[in-house]
């Protein structure tokens, strides 16, 4: 059938012979008709990406975020290769791991007190340590959280010390990382797969399907998020890939999808989806070939304020206790202000600055990255 | 089909008493009872090889008929009667099912070379789509037959053509890529909806030719979309006036020029500027502008805005088409004493 | 009170005086990639109650030589040279301040979008309200103000309580009258039109051109028409120009440029119009795209395209010379132009 109708074709062209004639010869020494047509793609897509990467460079901010992104990129990396080679797991394990510096304190009467790093007075010692002991006894105390130390005769290296159950915050630091990449590209995915999804079903078919999914995502763009969550938390034990789903559902059919709506509808009205449909497209052609394919550009960037999102929730869900999981930045705040470090000012500051910082610095990059993007997508922001 | 087979004189395309109908919603829960009449009724032949002009200003529904005919758009009632050589159908109510097997036939032109290709597409993909949802041929064949068409519309040498993007073409080299796309199925019938409107004068004269020169040398009809009447005069054979979703008078290019027959082509003739500082027009005067055709009382549409309405078009009916020349047909009462 | 229902009806016309000469103008934009040769080296006179014509493609320069003469242009643009003289004054040389003052004043604007040239929330009437309080402040009390926007909307067909109304609810055409009252509302001597029947229905768009001309001829003004229609620049102009890119090309009078052109672009350009009166002529399609300003060609603009292109276009850049009275011609070769007409007419 199909050969027969391209034959078809061929008939009503006179000039046939004579165009395939020059045809042969301008195809002499070039590859267009020979290469296979995948290759062609490839290389058209290494030359649009190779433009879209030459502007997205114009913008410094963009850069910034990229680096901030690969620094946090290689932490992740970097934890379970130190976990296999440099660093015992009993030790440096960001969950189970432990370890400190015990010093030895000879109990004294309270008003006895004169050097605070050898002795304890009584009071103290019962009431924080052990009501039984009595002046005169020495005690070992582990020095937890311990401050950071590059490690030496009396211990071992903790870069950013140790937290309140002497567990080493470097590698919890690390593991972190790891933790919000999963979170953040799980949610981003999720969001922009349905966003996209819904925003062109509902852009492409109109009519009472888009009201539906439109009230729905109205519906859920009021909901707020995270007293949502809470609520969810208690009913279900919420693990990070379920919170990268849920962020991902929430914020995907919410706001996204009628941005990315909008985007669709914009063109659905472009004549090339009339032509489509003259040519005989079908509904799945013109929304799979046509629809999505201009609509993901601007998804991509609410991709990356997804994550942005995603990993700022966590670390809130994390730091009220609400997760089921075992570490994150979020849950490394959390350990600090549930053991009473939270208002302790900078003389704790490793409990809390490490942790704090890499969520902000994460999320930051991941936002700058999207407005990096946001100047390749939309030509009107581009400097010119 | 019961009509016998006179493949000579059968037109390829037949219109009859098509229309369409708009609603204007008034919220979710009331039935609409106002309509817009778009198109009202209208009636005309295309034979083949023959490019029919339409003409008219904005809102008069030339742009519905051209959309109806490539059912882009579904006519609320009325004929059209597709007959290319064993394909004889009344498309107007055909089914789902069929309808791809009509859209092999027929293609459309667009207005617009910025919108009418995917900016993330390659010609290659823009020219073999209908190809490609059709299922014609296998990769290399299409990119050969695209690679043909490329040349065919003056886009040489192809190969370097093939895999650009939109943005990477002029405005003309677009409407080339849209005019190869819309013969690449071979169709029979294509409707161009002002797609030189929107061209530079001097590109939109190559655009012009291009699309004459492959009409005649492909058999293919036109139904030629234009507010530009110098325009259709240079691509059409015969002409359509249509006024608020009625056709008001067609006829023979030239001759509709040279004796307009209704008042309103009088005008619109009368108002089209002439690029000659020698020639001094003579203006005939029409009242008021064009309206929406919203539930439309019965007489004769134009009667508002006519300087010759007189008393047989208040008490009658929009009037009929009187023959007043060969093949040349005006819908008034008065044309004997205008 | 300088304004008065008077001196919106009567101006003295001295149609050998002129009232803006432009010469040697050069406007470049920068962009990162270089500097684009918008407009090079223009020159022409627009004498007291002229109607003048600028024609060309889109991006000959047409629009920005009209953004120029009124220092609209975008902040990345820059006068290189020339001067633009309104009545004597260099236009250039005024503070921004003094530009502004003589925007309405001397010189008003015809978009093509008119649409865009209304703020949807006020009503018509109050915008023109505004161009008189900021251009005649104190001079004139509410009642005058009354009155004269009334003498506008007659002067522009319009029912005068129409200025009541929303910008939606004028129609295409209303719009673009309401466009045109409010840039007579201080009587200024020059109005560029840019396009501005463009986007209007053919009986409309006759409608406003008369009415412009109409105007112009009881009001004495000039009007500086920037339009890619050929055809309405044959109707409303005295005299002709052609632009192509960024050069102007062949100007002199309307009717003399149209039975002799004689630069190879205005020819083809002017032969390439249909029209709908005449014999049917063929037209002549012009092969080839405008160059890019960002590296313009050498020697003639036109010479890549230009079927009389020698050594020498390529080379030498040809001076605009007069040919004729009031006639001038940017071309080498501008006697063998009539060959054309013989290939043509064959």
């Amino acid at each position: 059938m199909a050969t027969k109708e391209t034959t078809h074709l061929d008939e009503t062209i006179p000039e046939e012979a004579e165009a395939a004639a020059t045809f042969e010869e301008l195809l002499a020494g070039r590859d267009v008709a020979t290469e296979p047509l995948w290759r062609i793609r490839l290389r058209l897509f290494r030359r649009s990406f190779a433009k879209n990467w030459g502007l997205f460079t114009e913008s410094k901010m963009g850069i910034v975020g990229l680096i901030i992104i690969a620094v946090f990129g290689l932490m992740a990396i970097a934890h379970p290769i130190l976990m296999s080679t440099v660093w015992d797991p009993v030790i440096y394990d960001p969950v189970s791991g432990y370890d400190a510096v015990f010093t030895e304190f000879t109990i004294v009467e309270d008003d006895a007190l004169v050097d605070e790093t050898s002795e304890i007075g009584i009071t103290d010692a019962r009431f924080e340590l052990n009501p039984t002991v009595d002046v005169g006894d020495t005690v070992r105390i582990p020095a937890q959280p311990a401050p950071p130390t590059l490690g030496g005769e009396e211990g071992r290296a903790h870069f950013l010390g140790t937290d309140p159950q002497g567990r080493d915050i470097f590698s919890q630091l690390l593991y972190g990382a790891r933790a919000a990449f999963l979170l953040g590209f799980v949610a981003a995915f999720t969001t922009v797969f349905i966003a996209t999804t819904v925003g062109s079903i509902a852009a492409y078919y109109g009519g009472k399907l888009d009201g539906f999914l439109m009230r729905t995502a109205d519906l859920i763009l009021l909901m707020p998020l995270l007293p949502l969550l809470i609520v969810l938390s208690a009913v279900v034990q919420i693990n990070m890939i379920m919170l990268g789903i849920m962020i991902g559902v929430l914020g995907g059919f919410g706001g996204d999808a009628i941005i990315l709506k909008s985007q669709a509808l914009s063109i659905k009205v472009k004549s090339y989806i009339d032509a489509a449909r003259v040519a005989g497209g079908g509904d799945g052609h013109i929304i799979f070939r046509h629809i999505i394919p201009n609509v993901v550009p601007l998804s991509l960037l609410y991709m990356m304020f997804g994550v942005t999102t995603a990993i700022a929730l966590e670390a809130t869900l994390s730091f009220l206790g609400l997760l089921n999981i075992q570490m994150s930045w979020g849950i490394m705040i959390n350990t600090a202000s549930t053991q009473g470090y939270l208002l302790s000012g900078t003389s704790y500051w490793w409990l809390l600055f490490p942790a704090g910082l890499a969520v902000s610095f994460l999320a930051f990059g991941f936002f700058v990255v999207g407005r990096g993007m946001d100047e390749v997508i939309n030509p009107r922001l581009r400097a010119r | 089909m019961t009509a016998p087979v006179q493949v000579k004189t059968k037109p390829l395309v037949e219109v009859t008493d098509l229309k369409k109908l708009f609603p204007i919603s008034r919220g979710m829960f009331r039935a609409p009872n106002e309509f817009v009449h778009a198109v009202d009724g209208i009636n005309f032949a295309i034979a083949p090889g023959e490019s029919l002009g339409l003409v008219g200003e904005s809102g008069c529904g030339k742009s519905t008929t051209g959309r109806m005919l490539v059912k882009l758009l579904e006519p609320t009632e009325g004929h059209i009667q597709f007959s290319d050589g064993e394909y004889q159908r009344d498309v107007a109510n055909v089914s789902r099912s069929e309808i791809k097997e009509f859209r092999s036939r027929v293609q459309m032109i667009f207005q617009d070379p910025y919108e009418s290709m995917n900016p993330r597409r390659t010609v290659f993909d823009t020219v073999a789509e209908p190809l490609a949802v059709q299922k014609v041929g296998t990769i290399p064949e299409r990119e050969e037959r695209v690679l043909d068409l490329l040349g065919l519309v003056g886009l040489t040498p192809p190969e370097i053509f093939l895999f650009r993007y939109p943005h990477e073409l002029s405005g003309g080299q677009r409407q080339r890529v849209a005019v190869a796309r819309a013969l690449v199925m071979n169709p029979r019938f294509v409707v161009a909806d002002e797609p030189t409107s929107m061209l530079d004068v001097s590109i939109r004269i190559s655009i012009m030719e291009l699309m004459t020169a492959l009409a005649e040398r492909l058999g293919v009809s036109y139904l030629y979309i234009t507010h530009d009447l110098a325009v259709a005069r240079y691509m059409c054979d015969r002409i359509a006036v249509m006024y608020l979703g009625k056709i008001v008078e067609i006829g023979p290019t030239e001759e509709i020029l040279a004796n307009p027959r209704h008042p309103y082509t009088r005008a619109l003739l009368s108002a089209v500027p002439v690029p000659d500082p020698t020639f001094h027009r003579t203006p005939v005067e029409i009242k008021g502008g064009i309206s929406k055709a919203i539930n439309p009382a019965p007489e004769c549409r134009f009667i508002e805005r006519c300087p010759f309405a007189a008393e047989v078009c208040r008490e009658n009916p929009h009037p009929e088409m009187f023959e007043v020349g060969e093949q040349h047909y005006a819908a008034c009462y008065r044309i004997n004493e205008i | 009170m300088t304004l008065s229902m008077e001196n919106l009806q009567t101006r003295r016309v001295d149609p050998n005086q002129p009232l803006l000469e432009v010469d040697d103008l050069v406007m470049h934009y920068k962009i990162k990639a270089g500097d684009v040769s918008a407009v090079d080296n223009v020159s022409f006179t627009i004498h007291q109650g002229e109607a003048v014509g600028l024609v060309g493609e889109s991006g000959c320069g047409k629009t920005s030589a009209a953004l120029s003469l009124l220092r609209l242009l975008p902040a990345n643009a820059e006068y290189i040279s020339g001067q633009i003289r309104l009545n004597g004054d260099d236009l250039l040389q005024l503070t921004e301040e003094e530009m502004r003052e003589r925007r309405w004043k001397d010189i008003a604007m015809v978009f093509q979008g008119a649409m865009n040239s209304w703020n949807p929330v006020y009503r018509v009437g109050e915008q023109i309200r505004e161009v008189l309080d900021t251009h005649y402040r104190g001079e004139m009390t509410i009642e005058e103000q009354d009155r004269h926007i009334e003498a506008l909307f007659r002067a522009v067909g319009l029912p005068p309580e129409m200025a009541a109304r929303y910008p939606h609810e004028f129609s295409g055409g209303m719009r673009q009258r309401a466009v045109i009252a409010m840039a007579l509302a201080c009587s200024p001597d020059l109005i560029i039109a840019d396009e501005p029947t463009t986007a209007l229905d053919v009986i409309v768009q006759d409608q406003i051109l008369r009415e412009l001309k109409r105007i112009q001829a009881e009001m004495g003004m000039s009007i500086l028409y920037i339009s890619h229609d050929i055809a309405v620049i044959a109707e409303v102009t005295d005299s002709l120009g052609v632009m192509y890119a960024g050069k102007l090309v062949e100007y002199g009078p309307t009717s003399e440029v149209f039975s002799r052109p004689r630069h190879p672009y205005a020819y083809l350009l002017l032969r390439s119009t249909p029209s709908i009166t005449g014999p049917r002529r063929k037209l002549a399609p012009l092969e080839g795209e405008p160059p890019d300003l960002l590296n313009p060609p050498t020697g003639c603009r036109f010479h890549p395209r230009c079927p009389f292109a020698t050594e020498k276009c390529v080379v030498e850049e040809p001076p605009l010379e007069e040919i004729f009275e009031g006639h001038r011609v940017a071309c080498w070769n501008y006697e063998e132009v009539p060959e054309l007409e013989r290939e043509l007419v064959r």
